[in-house]
């Protein structure tokens, strides 16, 4: 198996084996973070340029982190303090950082498709750190090794994922990161969060979780995201927690032991109780640690394959 | 590719770890503070067996660690197919430790070079000796192995080939010519 990529822009377009390539480099990076000495020399010289148009703290640090675990320079840019907003398109952005010389650009952006555009008009590396209600590969890549770290498999594994999955990237990518890896994927929320014909990408949709939850291995619970509440299709924070909060009470009712993760920021109180959430069953923190682990094996699997492209050509 | 001739065969092979084993243990004055570290992926797998050989000289374990060089490595972009990223398993203290790195060719000694690096990361050994199978010349840096089980003179169009019964399902050592191309 050889990596060839040079961008990673979403899951829906790798395969199985190059998923798989991702897991496997990743656990031989959490090695590195267990070191006394948390570093090794191979992106030396490189420099990753985190272009976030959206504000985030732990996805822009933990690709940060693992840049500079990897010996890269790092660059971050946030929206409100570049030229972009005196109106620079993305295009001419990334084709400035790119006359900076930089090798990586790891783009957040709240537009659907801004990291394919950005990959089509530059030369250097795209990485999609989460581009609208589209993808956010990185943070279902991470959740699958945690999966598989403490399950041992994903083949056959039955897992739910609880929220807004309509405007959910996190959500999609994990959709097809675990089919392809032969999970069984049930999605789960009010009637309105749930997009048309979601079916058709092979997960099941349940509208009670409770019944959601019986069978399942793990559940993925996503943020409630109520900034991105537009009219009036979000059902009252109180009713949420009542109906599909992962609380104690839910959990108990159930007879398998349940992997409960969450890509961040909680909402405790509103998606999940704080007691689940500190609680036996949360691997929570631990995802933040694989989180670096990912990130790492993609920043140094797009950096190499950029390489051999301009090698080989 | 084509086999030219076998260097070591399955006894020759094992005569040859067998004196490294002694080779270690007389250099070293014992297993005192001995450790061994095996580069991936035969190396590993030599260093095992370098270990199993001292326990049976001198009835006693000494730590072996595997280490993986892809990140240390200063032709990454051009080697092709590119490796999968392997784990580095050192699960023991270095620092003061007499530590022998083991591969099992030796050759520009790039290889070693990253090694070396590698090492640093985990700590101060107090000496750091090279133990190689085969030592095939042709060295691109300052370096040389403090045991080696044969030296054999190449040219750079062939290449060595160290099969081990772990990974390759036989114990042999063979020259064979360079694929054209």
């Amino acid at each position: 198996m050889t990596w060839l990529r040079k961008h990673l822009l979403g899951l829906q377009e790798l395969s199985r084996e190059e998923i798989e390539m991702v897991l496997a480099s990743a656990d031989s990076f959490k090695e590195v973070l267990a070191r006394a000495i948390k570093k090794v020399p191979a992106l030396r010289g490189k420099t990753v340029v985190n272009l976030f148009y959206e504000p985030s703290t732990r996805t822009r640090v933990s690709f940060e982190v693992a840049a500079k675990r990897l010996s890269a320079d790092v660059i971050n840019i946030a929206v409100e303090t570049s030229s972009v907003k005196k109106g620079e398109s993305l295009i001419d952005t990334g084709r400035n950082i790119q006359a900076l010389r930089a090798d990586i650009i790891v783009l957040r952006h709240n537009s659907s498709g801004a990291a394919l555009l950005l990959s089509r008009n530059v030369d250097i590396s795209v990485v999609n750190a989460g581009d609208g209600w589209h993808e956010h590969p990185t943070q279902a890549l991470l959740d699958i090794f945690t999966l598989k770290e403490k399950l041992g498999r994903i083949e056959g594994l039955k897992v739910t994922i609880v929220g807004d999955i309509a405007h959910s990237r996190v959500a999609r990518s994990n959709i097809w990161g675990l089919t392809k890896l032969g999970a069984k994927v049930t999605v789960c929320a009010p009637q309105m969060l749930i997009p048309a014909k979601i079916e058709e990408l092979g997960v099941r949709v349940s509208y009670d979780i409770d019944e959601a939850l019986k069978a399942a291995d793990a559940v993925n619970v996503l943020r409630m995201q109520f900034e991105r509440d537009e009219g009036n299709a979000f059902p009252r924070q109180v009713e949420y927690f009542k109906n599909y909060g992962i609380t104690q009470e839910r959990l108990e009712k159930l007879k398998n032991n349940i992997l409960v993760m969450h890509p961040g920021p909680l909402n405790r109180g509103i998606e999940i109780s704080a007691e689940v959430a500190d609680g036996e069953n949360s691997v929570i923190l631990e995802q933040v640690t694989n989180g670096i682990a990912v990130r790492m094996a993609v920043l140094f699997l797009v950096a190499q394959a950029k390489e051999k492209n301009e090698t080989t050509h | 590719m084509q086999e030219k001739a076998k260097i070591l065969d399955r006894d020759a092979l094992n005569r040859a770890l067998m004196r490294i084993a002694h080779e270690i243990l007389e250099k070293n004055k014992g297993v005192k503070d001995l450790c061994l570290v095996g580069i991936r992926t035969r190396g590993a797998y030599l260093a095992r067996r370098l270990a199993e050989f001292i326990f049976k000289i001198e009835n006693a374990n000494i730590p072996v660690g595997i280490l993986d060089i892809t990140l240390y490595r200063d032709d990454l972009t051009l080697i092709a197919p590119q490796p999968l990223v392997h784990k580095t398993e050192i699960d023991f203290d270095i620092n003061d430790k007499n530590l022998v790195l083991v591969d099992d060719v030796l050759y520009t000694g790039r290889t070693v070079r990253a090694a070396l690096d590698a090492l640093i990361d985990f700590g101060r050994p107090r000496t750091i000796q090279l133990a190689v199978l085969i030592d095939r010349g042709h060295r691109e840096l300052p370096l040389r192995a403090d045991y080696a089980g044969k030296n054999i003179p190449t040219s750079d169009n062939e290449t060595v080939e160290v099969r081990l019964i772990e990974c390759d399902g036989k114990d042999e050592v063979v020259i064979a010519a360079k694929e054209a191309g």
